[in-house]
């Protein structure tokens, strides 16, 4: 499942475990303190004292852009998961099933789809307000037709399989089949979806914490870290550099993990 | 024809049910638009009469139903936000995301099929390795932070434009381009990346056919197999694929508008959101879903009309 000779599968694998790392020790340990202001050294360069340079406030971006990745991150991981666990359940059950709740749910899903995907995380957003939370809310409740399209796809696909009609033969129920049987089966497929949805997840909550429209002050967000760099661009540009590069890595790293586990890497 | 038909029937259904649902989500934003709306003003009386005044107190169906006749025939409701027509607020607006977009699409189609070919004829060579890796990285740059990068580059340290100084485009259409291609390059360029990435998927899938092999034992080179053979083959799925992109592109100038203060339909729909002017949001929301599907609609219908393998399957 996870080729080690595939460059685009290490080169990802690389870039997202450095990235990790880095948002791991950040938990725990930052050279400053990323909300410590300090009038004298607003707006320094990049240096040996600041890696980064420091912003308006003379806050450390390196600290605050750590602080920020793992926010980000944090966002990400939770969207994905109450996507990939309502997928699971929904894809699961209709794909195994069938009948006309699966015909119905389809036609849903088309309906959506139909959607941009940022413009639809506009309109939940218009239902749900901003903030934190919401945040993680919309784009979890936007990741599950994904999910649960590549489920109920894969789910179908094995239902067909000799040892499905085996098991069944055995007398075993269902329910078993269906979470016990089938879905270790499903997993390598599932893998590089829920890599691309990393992806698309850092992605959408930058763009929307950038809005103004998603994470809200004082919670760190690398989205929200750039929009308020833009106002000094011409005085440091570094600060918009440097939460810039790091969406950049999170974003590349899942999508090249993607790739490398087989999907077409495409957002 | 008859899928033609088919399709159209189904085109039709997916409008009403994107409207449906948009509809449906701005019903269920908790608070009353009242309350905002008379603010230090509000005694239930006035809430009461506003209600009416603005068709709230019938039900859900009526007001559907309502909406998406008067909708259809151009009447778009009143904003919230300013005292005048949604149809007044739009004005101009969907021209300049319209120019933006189409603006963007012509660089993305422009650039990316020549670059996609070159990468894959030069695939050995320094160009094509540096390119590719290059391309990886373009795929993974947000539109606004490229945006924000171009931004910096051009306007701040090469001064080619003024940021936030758009031209509208009744004063000057030319100034009004120059600035519009920046914001079109940002949301071009990672579309541009995914474009090249997936011709060139397609030209080396392409290449292990067996017509190739039978086409290189005719003595042709290898850039005379991609050139007349394989190219015109290879290019199916891309075509599907840009035709379906403008769809994306007007999803990203929802953004890109905001970074380069470009007064589009991005911009008020985000202020819109803000500001809980939901008449205009929802108009815009239902305009920019309705392209989308028309897009894709057109998009399978070309698909269709350039290969006829497609039409059994």
């Amino acid at each position: 499942m996870f080729d080690l000779k595939n460059k685009t599968f290490r080169a990802g694998a690389v870039i997202t475990l450095v990235m990790l790392l880095i948002i791991t020790v950040g938990v725990f340990w930052t050279p400053y303190d990323p909300n410590a202001m300090d009038a004298a050294g607003k707006m320094a360069a990049p240096g040996p004292r600041h890696l980064f340079g420091t912003d308006n406030f003379g806050r450390d971006i390196f600290s605050r852009v750590v602080q920020g990745a793992g926010a980000t991150f944090f966002i990400a991981l939770c969207s994905v998961s109450i996507g990939l666990a309502a997928g699971l359940l929904v894809g699961g059950l209709t794909g195994y099933y069938g009948g006309w709740v699966d015909e119905l749910l389809m036609r849903l899903n088309d309906t959506l789809t139909a959607f941009p995907s940022l413009l639809l995380a506009l309109v939940l957003i218009a239902v749900f307000q901003g903030g934190k939370y919401n945040i993680i809310l919309v784009l979890g409740v936007l990741f599950i037709p994904t999910f649960a399209r590549i489920v109920r796809m894969e789910v179908a696909r094995q239902k067909a399989l000799d040892y499905v009609a085996n098991a069944r033969l055995m007398g075993v129920g269902d329910m078993r089949i269906l979470f016990v049987h089938i879905m270790p089966n499903i997993w390598p497929v599932l893998l590089s979806a829920v890599a691309i949805g990393f992806n698309n997840a850092v992605l959408a909550e930058a763009s929307m914490s950038y809005l103004g429209l998603g994470v809200q002050p004082p919670d760190p967000s690398l989205g929200r870290m750039l929009n308020e760099a833009q106002g000094y661009l011409l005085r440091a540009p570094w600060y918009a550099l440097s939460a810039g590069a790091a969406i950049i890595l999170l974003v590349l790293g899942f999508g090249l993990l993607s790739e490398g586990l087989g999907g077409d890497g495409r957002a | 024809m008859r899928t033609v038909l088919r399709k159209t029937g189904v085109l039709i259904l997916t409008l009403l049910l994107v409207t449906l649902f948009a509809f449906l989500a701005f019903e269920l934003i908790p608070g009353d638009p009242t309350t905002m709306l008379l603010g230090s003003d509000y005694t239930p009386e006035r809430a009461a009469a506003l209600r009416e005044s603005l068709g709230l107190d019938r039900s859900v169906a009526v007001r559907y139903l309502d909406w998406l006749v008067s909708f259809v025939t151009g009447d778009m409701g009143r904003s919230y936000t300013y005292s005048m027509s949604v149809r007044e607020v739009l004005r101009g607006k969907i021209a300049v995301t319209a120019v933006l977009s189409l603006l963007s699409w012509v660089l993305v189609i422009a650039v990316s099929v020549p670059l996609g070919v070159a990468l894959v004829r030069y695939q050995k060579k320094p160009f094509g390795k540096i390119g590719f890796s290059l391309n990886q990285v373009m795929m993974a740059m947000p539109p606004f932070f490229l945006g924000i990068l171009l931004t910096y580059l051009f306007g701040i340290l090469l001064k080619l434009f003024t940021p936030g100084k758009f031209v509208p485009l009744s004063e000057g259409p030319g100034r009004s381009l120059a600035y519009l291609f920046f914001p079109a390059l940002a949301i071009s360029l990672p579309k541009i990346a995914k474009t090249v990435k997936l011709l060139r998927a397609s030209i080396l899938s392409e290449m292990q056919r067996e017509y190739v092999l039978t086409a290189y034992s005719r003595g042709n080179s290898r850039w005379m197999v991609i050139k007349n053979h394989v190219f015109r083959n290879a290019l199916l799925p891309v075509v599907t694929y840009l035709a379906m992109s403008l769809a994306d592109i007007v999803a990203s100038s929802i953004i890109v508008e905001q970074v380069f203060v470009v007064p589009g339909l991005g911009r008020l729909l985000v202020a819109s959101i803000s500001n809980r002017d939901y008449p205009v949001a929802l108009c815009i929301v239902v305009m920019i879903a309705s392209v989308v599907v028309v897009m894709n609609y057109l998009a399978d219908i070309l698909t269709q009309a350039i290969d006829p393998r497609v039409r059994l399957s």
